[in-house]
């Protein structure tokens, strides 16, 4: 399943209320929880992290993995708390209505 | 990994709170290569762990990259690069935006202190602001013409007055001719009177101010008439069709700006002349080439032999060819003057001289602009020192608060912004107030056409002014930040936080740093005082001068003779004696006479020698001429030192008489006594009586020679005015007059009767302008000087209060250490004083063209300026001093403060 525009964004953000991670875990926080049923490139995520830093919506710093390797470790800043809030709010209003609205059976008529 | 990192980085969950800044690209570049490289090792791990090899996990992992991994890289590295940019740009906005709501927060707290401040700084740049935009109006914007770099003024460098500076027709033509740098040369007749020419429209008639130009004068100028056309040849000719050119405010104001005004007639001195044109509102004649005049019509002038037998009457505009230059014209402007004067014997001598427009039409308030140019300067820079200073004892009060800051971990480079935004905030703050004040200034400047200083009416407060204000403004704010915030210490956090000494504020360096602020403000202020004070004296002089003439309760208006009245010799004579007899008759008139032109207003000479004198061109001098009737001499109150006044005798038939001044008769009869001598003017005339020398050109110059005609005998005139001595006001005046005279001048024009103090104060009016400019600055220099040591004075007393008090409980006086205080001010304004003499000669030294009766080394001014600096430093040092002695020793010495 395609994402639908800008919703890898808050995806992102979701994903970091968690705490800070690294580009890798927040891919396969997100393929878990989605079931990998949620299609998106590595590339698209690495840039939608440049992204929301870009917006200071996210601060990142280089750390350690638990394996020892290097990362650029990504934390959700209070801006990007106050952005998830207001977006998750109306995406689900969105997705609600058009829900409702799809829902409408013809053969009701 | 890269160079130079920590191998650890931070633990999962620490955040740190500030970014790590990746200054340059190659960061950027190398961070989001090493991102993506160590986001593909994880997931190539995360699949090998899974169970498929190397090979097949790496596979993978490019697949899910969704790009190649050249393609992933570059995009990665723009993303990134991008975001360094912007981030960058941001930290510095937002901490600018956090400063400056800091700053606010802080000057909110301190209303009294902001107050002030704005309002010195608004003060500062409002006079600034407006002095600037007159320069760059009156010196440096071009003029309103086509190519205006292209013209050139030129002159004929003869004897002084209007006839000595212009040129014959012929001398125009014969340049045209043999200066091939210029592209054209055109001209116009400077002897014009104001309102010259009567002007009758639906029975009614007032007078308007004509001037008569060459047929090229606007095409040359390259001014194109907004609505109809310039000149033909054929109307300026001479001998075709009349026509006139509208000013644009005369077709506003006469003609109801009446669109279909080309092709009508319309009646001046009784000939019905055609309106071929009227001029844009950009073209202002008056405030290029007349400043302060209002030409209202333009009628063309031919270059024939009749034109130039009237002798020198035309001033020169040159357009020079855009590869030409002024010195090339110059030379060959000296070539053709050579020929001129060698071969022509009957014609005018010229000696050119070229300048380019610009600079002959600023050169004359160049001298008095850069006085107030450079006094505006020194303004600015007292203010900077001023609020220099009372940052720095502000600064003092708040050395906990940034001790404070310090300890939390602000850097030195951080709190030195904050000092600086704040500065800044604080300049900007009274540039607004400036900016109005200058818009206003300016405003009132340009309306005050009085000020007779070219193209003053179109000064206003334009993008430029506006540029500059913004520069001037942050250079401002910087300029009196810097002293303060330099004196943050780099880390002495323990100092203020633990003692409750004087800190940083009050260590040697600050008080050094005051002292010099101090002995700068002295020195600017003493500088501002001595350039005011020396234009104030030459002002004086000017307004004491001896005219040779007593304005007060004099007035003039024109009353030229209609057509029939000139038609002969004995009928003008009539005219004279009736028109004079009558204003005698009025109640109130004290006097009255008739001439040709006023004192201050134009001029025009003619060459003139005693009779039996050799005919060489040394005993044939260029004397300005008037024509006056008898009356005249008495009703100006001018002094006939020997022999008579015109009578009402003097008429076509008697014998031919002139009247001469002190310095004609010198000139012409040196060492002998002149009266009852016959010389030669327009014909053989005998001397009858010897004036004292008016002041004719202008108030701060000789007059030079002089000699009177009587109206009844030459009918070489162009205007008649009546000049009376009365008690009336002018507006009475006019109305008697006008019911006076009215079965003489049935419609004499609905003009009012102009006084000669306004012609006088006119006359004075731009070193008015200058001296009242300049010493509103010197005052406002003075207060803050004063401001300025009351500040650092009371500043030292607060901080040495302990230090007082543990001396009062020696035993010291009260007396005693206020004298010490004082004693200290009047050394820093001492040596204030010192240093400003000498700018302030310097500056007189450069001022000396626009001095009057006074030397740039006036004792007296100095005298003056240094009792006066010296009366303000003891006031403004005792007043502070003065809370010495309500020190209480026992409170001082207990207190912590």
């Amino acid at each position: 399943m395609a994402l639908l525009k800008g919703t890898l964004d808050v995806l992102v953000l979701k994903t970091l209320s968690w705490g800070p991670m690294h580009g890798y875990e927040i891919t396969s926080w997100i393929e878990v929880q989605s079931s990998s049923r949620l299609d998106f490139t590595d590339a698209a995520l690495l840039q939608a992290l440049h992204r929301l830093e870009e917006r200071k919506l996210l601060s990142a710093e280089w750390g350690e993995t638990e394996n020892g390797r290097r990362a650029r470790y990504y934390k959700m800043t209070a801006a990007g708390r106050a952005h998830l809030r207001s977006e998750t709010a109306s995406l689900l209003e969105q997705f609600g209505t058009l829900a409702a609205v799809l829902a409408i059976s013809s053969s009701g008529r | 990994m890269r160079p130079g990192e920590s191998r650890g980085g931070i633990r999962r969950g620490i955040a740190r709170r500030f970014r790590l800044p990746l200054r340059t690209t190659e960061h950027a570049d190398a961070d989001a290569q090493e991102e993506l490289r160590s986001f593909l090792d994880e997931r190539i791990a995360a699949l090998m762990s899974r169970g498929m090899s190397e090979e097949e996990a790496r596979a993978e992992a490019l697949r899910r990259l969704g790009l190649s991994f050249t393609d992933a890289a570059i995009v990665l590295r723009e993303s990134a690069r991008t975001r360094e940019r912007r981030l960058t740009f941001r930290d510095f906005f937002d901490d600018l935006m956090q400063d400056v709501r800091y700053a606010l927060r802080t000057l909110r707290r301190d209303r009294a202190f902001t107050l002030f401040a704005v309002l010195v700084v608004g003060l500062g740049v409002g006079a600034s602001v407006a002095v600037f935009s007159i320069a760059n109006r009156v010196l440096i914007r071009p003029l309103p013409f086509r190519d205006p770099g292209e013209l050139a003024w030129i002159a004929n460098k003869g004897e002084k007055g209007l006839s000595g500076e212009t040129v014959q027709s012929q001398t125009l033509l014969d340049l045209r001719e043999g200066a091939p740098s210029f592209r054209n040369i055109g001209g116009y007749v400077p002897f014009y009177d104001v309102d010259n020419t009567k002007f009758t429209a639906k029975d009614e008639s007032a007078r308007v101010t004509v001037i008569q130009v060459t047929e090229n004068f606007f095409p040359m100028l390259g001014v194109v008439p907004m609505l109809g056309r310039s000149f033909t040849s054929d109307e300026a000719s001479g001998t075709g069709p009349r026509a006139v050119l509208l000013s644009h405010l005369t077709w506003e104001r006469r003609f109801e700006s009446d669109a279909a005004i080309v092709g009508k007639a319309v009646v001046l001195n009784d000939e019905a002349v055609t309106v071929v044109g009227v001029l844009p509102p950009t073209f202002d004649f008056g405030s290029v080439f007349a400043p302060g005049a209002r030409i209202d019509m333009f009628v063309p002038i031919p270059l024939n032999a009749e034109v130039n037998s009237h002798g020198n009457v035309f001033t020169m505009i040159g357009r020079l060819w855009p590869t030409a230059t002024v010195a090339a014209a110059l030379h060959e402007a000296e070539a053709v003057a050579k020929r001129i004067n060698a071969e022509d014997s009957r014609r005018e001598e010229f000696t050119p001289l070229v300048v380019t427009l610009k600079e002959h039409v600023s050169g004359r308030s160049r001298d008095a602009l850069t006085i107030l140019l450079v006094s505006v300067a020194v303004v600015m820079l007292i203010v900077c020192a001023n609020l220099s200073n009372l940052l720095l004892a502000r600064g003092s009060t708040r050395e906990k608060e940034i001790a404070l800051r310090v300890a939390l971990g602000a850097g030195r480079g951080r709190l030195i912004r904050q000092m600086l935004t704040e500065s800044t905030v604080l300049a900007v703050g009274g540039a607004s107030l400036g900016l109005v004040l200058a818009i206003v200034g300016t405003r009132t400047i340009a309306g005050m056409s009085a000020f007779n200083m070219p193209m003053l009416e179109r000064v206003s407060v334009d993008g430029m002014a506006l540029a500059f204000t913004l520069v001037l403004t942050l250079v401002a704010g910087i300029a009196f930040g810097l002293a303060p915030a330099l004196q943050i210490p780099s880390a002495s956090v323990n100092g203020s936080l633990q003692s409750s000494g004087r800190g940083f504020a009050g260590d040697r360096r600050g008080q050094w740093t005051r002292n010099a602020l101090v002995v700068a403000e002295v020195a600017l202020a003493c500088m501002l005082l001595v350039a005011a004070g020396l234009l104030t004296r030459s002002f004086y002089n000017v307004l004491d001068v001896d005219l040779g003439f007593q304005p007060h309760r004099v007035a003039a208006i024109r009353v030229d003779p209609g057509k029939e009245q000139l038609t002969s010799a004995a009928r003008f004579t009539a005219y004279v004696d009736e028109v004079l007899e009558r204003t005698r008759a009025m109640p109130g008139v004290e006097g009255a006479g008739l001439s040709d032109g006023l004192p201050l207003g134009g001029n025009r000479s003619w060459g003139a020698k005693a009779q039996g004198a050799p005919d060489t061109p040394e005993s044939w001098p260029t004397v300005f001429v008037r024509i006056v009737s008898d009356g005249y001499i008495g009703s100006m109150g001018m002094r006939l030192e020997r022999g008579r006044d015109f009578v009402a005798a003097d008429i076509p038939t008697s014998e031919k008489v002139i009247i001469i001044n002190e310095s004609l008769a010198q000139r012409l009869w040196p060492g002998e006594d002149a009266l009852g001598r016959i010389m030669i003017a327009d014909t053989a005339r005998r001397v009858v009586g010897i004036v004292h020398d008016v002041r004719l050109l202008a108030v701060d110059a000789d007059g030079g020679l002089e000699m009177y005609l009587p109206f009844r005998q030459t009918r070489d005139f162009s205007a008649v005015n009546l000049v009376v001595r009365s008690t009336l006001p002018p507006e009475t005046l006019t109305a008697a007059l006008r019911i006076a005279l009215q079965p003489l001048l049935p419609n004499l024009p609905t003009k009012q009767f102009q006084t000669l103090d306004t012609i006088v104060d006119d006359a004075v009016s731009p070193r008015r302008f200058t001296t009242l400019l300049s010493t509103g600055f010197a005052l406002f220099a003075v207060a803050l000087a004063l401001l300025g040591i009351y500040g650092v004075v009371s500043y030292s007393v607060n901080q040495r209060t302990q230090e007082i008090g543990v001396r009062m409980a020696l035993g010291a006086s009260a007396a005693g250490l206020q004298l010490g205080i004082v004693r200290h001010t009047m050394m820093l304004a001492a040596i204030g004083i010192v240093i400003g003499s000498a700018g302030a000669w310097a500056i007189a030294r450069g001022m000396q063209s626009i001095l009057f009766g006074v030397t740039s080394t006036d004792p007296v001014t100095f005298a003056i300026v240094i009792l006066l600096l010296t009366v303000v430093a003891v006031i403004s040092g005792y007043v502070p001093a003065r809370r010495v002695s309500r020190i209480d020793p026992l409170m001082a010495l207990r207190s912590t403060t």
